[in-house]
């Protein structure tokens, strides 16, 4: 279990070192959430009522498509510097380099939607700085990273990968989406929890099921 | 060390091994040679655990593999046309990052060591994007050898390096030899048929057309 766990977190490290030297994703990841938080910004700028409604989607639809930049380029780089056999050369379970990779990611995504709350609480009007709107963010970020690292790892090996990993994850996400919208939503509506709750109930299980799907199929995505 | 029979490896309906014999006995160096497309990369990532077979039996060290390579990764180094390295860690970082995936214990004595015997401890800040192809392919030796190996598989070890970086390389496979350490490697070069040599096979459409001595091998090469 300790070698697990320290091949993840070397795995996990390598990324966040790696990406922070080149700020080549988080830069790319970053500029497209500003720039679509801008673009819905002045689209709604007129229509206050359409604000109220649309933010929630505004803000995961913008979080989601970002990830996507990330994702793609997580395991595509390393398949293409051909890197990726080191790490399955290595005596250590493959779904290490699975949960590595997807902290990795998991972190890239936290720091975008760090940048959007105080983006949304200006541009949009509405204080996002609240637990449970974060806690339901990160569900959300777990959910979407969890299964979008394990179909980047399937689609790595496709010819057009850019455009199969989206074609594949956004209807396996929908859920995820789903969930984090209506629970976003509902918080920002200021509703008492029980009206909400059980969406991070939904967001949470969904998380774990995914989680414990990619730990049981790593192995066969990544198999040559 | 190596048992093989009638290993079949196919790429959709392409066949690339086609029912291949090989033994390698422990402590032995097995010189592999073969045109262009004879199989000898796919053979390597075969027994490396990389790639998995079509059919056949494949055998290291008694473990059969794809089924327990888990247990014979440890005890591979593995040096492929890809330097399996990262361009924006250091050198020292990314033998830090294998030592980490390798479990190994006083991994910075090792890792000192091992970057003074391919000489580039001077240069083991330095990012390894800086560095020439040459140096990339030291440090990626440094890298499977970092764990002390006792079966070597090397797909064309001295592509890029130039006369010291060779003789390092001569070095390095001497003492590996006199370890009693097996190697397998991959090379077009004639030049490669040296004393260290104990046999040779030459692979040709997917199979083992000639087993030979390194004498005999000589011999032919000095004859053609």
């Amino acid at each position: 279990m300790r070698a697990f766990l320290g091949a993840i977190g070397a795995i996990a490290g390598k990324d966040l070192r790696a990406e922070l030297r080149a700020k080549e994703t988080i830069s790319a990841m970053l500029l497209f959430a500003v720039l679509a938080t801008l673009i819905f910004s002045f689209a709604l700028e007129l229509d206050r009522a359409a604000r109220e409604t649309a933010v929630s989607g505004v803000l995961w639809v913008t979080l989601v498509f970002a990830g996507m930049l990330g994702l793609n380029r997580s395991i595509g780089q390393e398949k293409d510097r051909g890197s990726f056999d080191g790490l399955l050369l290595a005596p250590i379970e493959r779904s290490a380099i699975y949960f590595g990779k997807m902290l990795a990611n998991l972190a890239l995504m936290l720091i975008v939607g760090l940048v959007m709350i105080p983006l949304f609480t200006v541009l949009f009007s509405f204080v996002l700085f609240k637990p449970a709107l974060v806690g339901v963010m990160i569900l959300g970020i777990i959910g979407f990273a969890a299964v979008g690292t394990l179909l980047a790892s399937m689609t790595v090996h496709t010819r057009a990968r850019e455009m199969m990993l989206p074609i594949l994850l956004l209807p396996v996400a929908l859920p995820v989406v789903m969930a984090s919208v209506r629970a976003t939503t509902d918080i920002l509506a200021d509703q008492p929890p029980d009206m909400w709750i059980m969406w991070p109930q939904m967001l949470l299980a969904y998380d774990v099921i995914f989680l414990a799907i990619a730990y049981m199929l790593f192995d066969y995505v990544v198999e040559e | 060390m190596i048992e093989v029979r009638g290993l079949v490896k196919s790429f959709g309906l392409r066949p690339v091994l086609r029912g291949l014999d090989l033994d390698v006995e422990p402590g032995e160096f097995l010189l592999l040679m073969g045109p262009n497309g004879s199989g000898k990369t796919t053979l390597l990532r075969v027994l490396a655990g990389l790639s998995k077979p079509t059919a056949g039996l494949v055998k290291i060290a008694g473990y059969t593999l794809p089924a327990q390579a888990h247990a014979v990764r440890a005890r591979l180094g593995v040096v492929l046309h890809h330097p399996l390295l990262y361009g924006e860690l250091t050198a020292r970082e990314n033998l830090l990052l294998y030592a980490r995936l390798y479990s190994l214990g006083d991994y910075a004595d090792r890792i000192e060591r091992m970057l003074d015997r391919v000489g580039l401890l001077r240069r083991a800040d330095d990012l390894v994007r800086t560095f020439s192809r040459g140096m990339q392919q030291r440090l990626a030796i440094a890298r499977s050898l970092l764990h002390g190996p006792d079966l070597l598989l090397m797909d064309e070890p001295y592509t890029g390096l130039d006369h010291d970086a060779a003789r390092i390389l001569d070095d390095i496979l001497d003492s590996e030899k006199a370890a009693g350490h097996t190697i397998l490697m991959v090379t077009h070069d004639p030049a490669h048929l040296d004393d260290r040599v104990d046999r040779v096979a030459v692979l040709s459409r997917g199979r083992v057309r000639l087993m030979t001595g390194a004498d005999a091998a000589r011999q032919r090469a000095v004859d053609e």
